[in-house]
């Protein structure tokens, strides 16, 4: 089914997904940006995690999913992942047994790993290419877990909360890692951080009770702090 | 101090013919989660396929003995991957539907081993090297033991290697770990099923064999019998991990050993007591993952 | 077919009353079903046959409770028949106690094993507790088989008929013990009916559902889980004492894993999760697993040539690809089956579920 004529590189429409029996995700629909930042945003606990899950084909699902104007809601994870998807899941998931080195070597998907940009992103982890990635800090995972995403070539990478428990240095070094990988690849960004929505982000998506309640520009949302306090029940 | 010796040397070859089983066990439970009741019979059809192979060629033959082993293994890889591939794969992550299906599959074929070559048990013949003994320490050790210690040694540190060095030990030392981040890094996780299985069943193959030289014969219930044990094993040892099975091997061989010698044959008995004790103050095993 | 979902909770106890008392009027019948029993009704080959099927059915209502019931996959619940088996047979032939006492004591050490193997266990859930309970199976498996002068070994322990009324003793006498198992089955499903549906029943079929969800409630998973445990062992002696007396002895193979997975092999033919199914998989099983017996030895199969012959002379072989081929194709085994051709649908994920929730 390839009639998509604004070319999204990622479209949902009317998305459920459940967890052991739950509905967690209610007819979800939107549509990212094909360059730049996209923010998914939502209090704690509104489903936005099983959003990113369900469209990896992680969770039970149900729903329209296209990537590039190929529907994918039907394939396995793997299969969605070569269409050229980067996943940086919550709590990084590095593999704590495997070395960083290994950590890497696992994710690439092609002969042409882009190592010269992690390189140039995440100098500390090549220092530590032999260390456990179990051993490593909270920040330093979260880099693993960031190149493991970006050692491909992607067309799109889903990015969920980056920051989260981090130090204000390292959160900053993590958005600019960010930012830099936008300039290539189109984001799908769950954050909590609004600080880092604010630096990055150029539409913005909200959550409630697993249904979309926002969908928009990131700017006037934030700019809005009545509403920003409403949807997110933060300033 | 010469019975020491010699019981230890004989737990560490009945530790090595639990480990072979065991660590195939343990290896396709930590990554599928799935329980594999079938394990013992491919023991058994290894030993079979090795004591058909000997009875044709003359078992005295040290040529002999090395083609069994190898058949053994051979067979026991295709008919596991077989199982993996057209059974377990069919109920991808239904765990108990999986397990349901391998004690159909043991059932049937321990029915079928005993149609064709019979219930009772068949002695096998082997290089006159194998049943003499040789002496250490004072103790007169049946030399078959050095035989099992050293093929379980060999396939450990095969298996370590091939975890360790190849693209797919890579893959299914992540999968043990944590299995859908694998497939979220784009890895088509089912190839390491089969491979799992396929390595599981070349030891459990290699096992059948050495097994039927330990015991001097070969017989349907072969497998079963000591797949109970290999149970026991990756319990105490933990889950999923090959270390703890290598570990539990031998102290559970050992103890047993001890156990029957100066506890009057209480041996099976300790071992049901020594995993109830590690449930009681582990229940994890030795070295499992926490639940 | 009309809908047979659509009957009340109160018409199935009706059937199951009328079915008993057919059940009960058997042996005073003169019925021949050929093919499927050895003889009329009232033969006491074929009513020892019928008793037999009665007591696998309890049998594996019992294993129902804490498998389909409870979601514990255990390989050691023929441990408990074993126990009863084993124990009445060895109280009957050390002591001077009569029947009912025997049978008392029995049930006092079985409750007791029980209490304690299932705390054990229940330390663990899913697949390591089937390995312990396994473990725990087998190591009664070493004491039967070591202990000759006690249990009488690998021969097995004949029944002591000294204080045994006599209404029980001999051939003329199997319909009483026919009679006796089909009291036994009764017995049995009220108690599980009763079970599931106390409040300590629902407890534990929704720990099988969703463990977390109950421990937030406040509710204990371990205790219901142990009484579960506990109620299907009683059950399970309770079988293994009345086929002590039908068999007039019990053998080591009552102890083996092999007959554990028997019984799991029934209920899943029956149908996970239903009552019912449970009881026609028990009885479907005992007369499949005589007639495949029958069908061994006979003619029509010496005849065949090897690669035939040498499977279909194995009922055990048939017996377990057949479990395999249900499995695969058949969730919900016969239950499940019937359900979908009553109700007209072919939807299976609810009996996927009721599996996977089972670990
Ligand atoms: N494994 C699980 N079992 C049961 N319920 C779950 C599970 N995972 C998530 N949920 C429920 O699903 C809902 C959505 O969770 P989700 O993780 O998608 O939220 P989120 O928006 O990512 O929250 P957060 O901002 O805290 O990360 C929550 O109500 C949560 O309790
Ligand atoms: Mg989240």
């Amino acid at each position: 089914m390839t009639n998509s004529v604004t070319e999204s590189i990622l479209t949902v429409a009317g998305l459920n997904a459940s967890i052991e029996g739950q509905q967690v995700v209610e007819d979800v629909s939107f549509e990212m940006l094909p360059v730049g930042v996209t923010a998914l945003l939502g209090r704690n606990g509104v489903g936005k995690t099983s959003t990113l899950r369900a469209i990896m084909g992680l969770i039970e699902r149900s729903g329209e999913v296209t990537i590039a104007g190929e529907r994918v809601d039907r394939e396995p994870t793997h299969r969605i992942v070569q269409r050229g998807v980067g996943y940086v899941p919550e709590d990084r998931e590095v593999f704590a047994s495997l070395t960083v080195n290994e950590n890497l070597r696992l994710a690439e998907r092609d002969s042409t790993p882009n190592r010269q940009l992690i390189e140039e992103l995440f100098p500390d982890l090549i220092a530590r290419a032999g260390q456990l990635a179990g051993t490593l800090s909270g920040g330093q995972q979260q880099m693993v877990s960031l190149a493991r995403a970006l050692v491909n070539d992607n067309r799109v990478l889903l990015v969920d909360e980056p920051t989260k428990g981090l130090a204000p240095l390292i959160v900053m070094d993590v958005a600019k890692a960010l930012e830099r990988a936008a300039q290539t690849v189109p984001v799908l960004l769950v954050e909590q951080n609004l600080q880092v929505v604010r630096m990055l982000a150029d539409k913005a998506i909200v959550l409630e009770g697993g249904r979309v309640v926002y969908d928009g520009s990131a700017e006037e949302l934030l700019g809005n702090e009545a509403l920003t306090k409403e949807l997110l029940g933060v300033a | 101090m010469s019975t020491i010796i010699l019981l230890l040397i004989t737990g560490l070859g009945l530790g090595a013919l639990y480990f072979l089983v065991a660590s195939g066990l343990s290896l396709i439970y930590g990554l599928m989660g799935v329980l594999n009741f079938a394990h013992g019979s491919f023991l058994t059809l290894g030993a079979f396929a090795g004591w058909e192979l000997s009875r044709r060629m003359g078992g005295e033959s040290w040529g002999t003995l090395i083609a069994s082993m190898l058949l053994g293994m051979v067979v026991g890889a295709a008919v596991a991957a077989a199982t993996e591939f057209l059974l377990i794969r069919r109920l991808y992550n239904r765990h108990i539907e999986q397990v349901l299906v391998t004690v159909g599959l043991a059932l049937a074929t321990v029915a079928l081993f005993e149609g064709i070559w019979g219930t009772d048990p068949i002695y096998v013949t082997a290089p006159p090297w194998l049943s003499q003994t040789t002496e250490i320490l004072g103790a007169r050790v049946p030399n078959d033991r050095f035989l099992m210690i050293g093929a379980a040694v060999l396939v450990l540190l095969g298996i370590v290697a091939f975890l360790r060095y190849t693209r797919f030990g890579l893959i299914i030392r992540a999968g043990v770990e944590n299995r859908s981040m694998v497939t979220a890094l784009g890895i088509d996780v089912r190839k390491a099923f089969t491979v799992v299985f396929a390595i599981g069943g070349a030891a459990a193959g290699l096992g059948g064999v050495l097994a039927s030289h330990y015991f001097g014969y070969v017989s349907p219930q072969l497998g079963g019998s000591l797949l109970i044990f290999a149970f026991i094993v990756t319990v105490i040892g933990g889950l999923g991990s090959l270390a703890g099975a290598a570990i539990a091997s031998v102290v559970v061989a050992i103890l047993q050993q001890f156990a029957n010698y100066f506890w009057g044959g209480t041996g099976d008995l300790m071992v049901v007591l020594l995993l109830a004790v590690v449930l009681l103050v582990r229940p994890t095993g030795i070295l499992g993952k926490k639940a | 077919m009309k809908s047979l979902a659509n009957l009340s909770q109160r018409t199935w106890w009706i059937v199951g009353g009328v079915l008993v008392v057919v059940a009960a009027l058997l042996p005073l019948l003169n019925l021949s079903i050929p093919g499927v029993l050895p003889g009329a009704t009232y033969t006491p080959g074929t009513l020892q046959l019928l008793a037999l099927a009665l007591l696998f059915a309890s049998l594996a209502l019992s294993y129902h409770l804490l498998f389909g019931t409870a979601g514990m996959l255990s390989f050691g619940h023929a441990l408990y028949f074993a126990l009863g088996a084993y124990g009445l047979g060895i109280v009957l032939q050390q002591t001077e106690l009569t029947l009912i006492p025997a049978l008392g004591l029995t049930l006092a050490v079985v409750i007791a094993a029980a209490y304690l193997l299932g705390s054990l266990s229940l330390r663990v859930t899913g697949i390591s507790f089937a390995m312990v309970t396994l473990a725990f199976a087998q190591a009664g498996n070493v004491l039967v088989r070591r202990n000759p002068g006690l249990t009488g070994g690998e021969e097995g322990l004949r029944l002591d008929t000294e204080h045994i009324p006599d209404f029980f003793i001999g051939v003329v006498n199997t319909r009483n013990l026919y009679w006796l198992s089909l009291a036994l089955l009764v017995v049995v499903f009220v108690v599980v009916a009763w079970f599931e549906n106390s409040r300590a029943g629902h407890a534990v079929t929704a720990t099988r559902e969703n463990e977390l969800r109950v421990r937030v409630l406040g509710l204990r998973p371990f205790g219901v889980k142990l009484m579960a445990f506990v109620i299907a062992s009683v059950l399970a002696s309770l079988v293994g004492m009345v086929h002590l007396l039908l068999q007039s002895g019990t053998t080591p193979r009552a102890t083996s894993a092999d007959f554990t997975l028997t019984i799991l092999v029934i209920v899943v033919l029956g149908g996970v999760g239903s009552r019912w199914g449970a009881i026609v998989g028990g009885i479907i099983y005992t007369l499949l697993d005589q007639r495949l017996t029958a069908l061994a030895s006979s003619d029509a199969i010496d005849g065949l040539p090897a690669i035939l012959r040498i499977p279909l002379s194995e009922p055990l072989f048939i017996l377990g690809t057949l479990f395999i081929l249900v499995v695969l194709f058949l969730p919900g085994g016969i239950a499940g089956a019937v359900k979908r051709l009553s109700t007209g649908t072919s939807a299976t994920p609810s009996e996927r579920k009721l599996l996977e929730e089972a670990e």
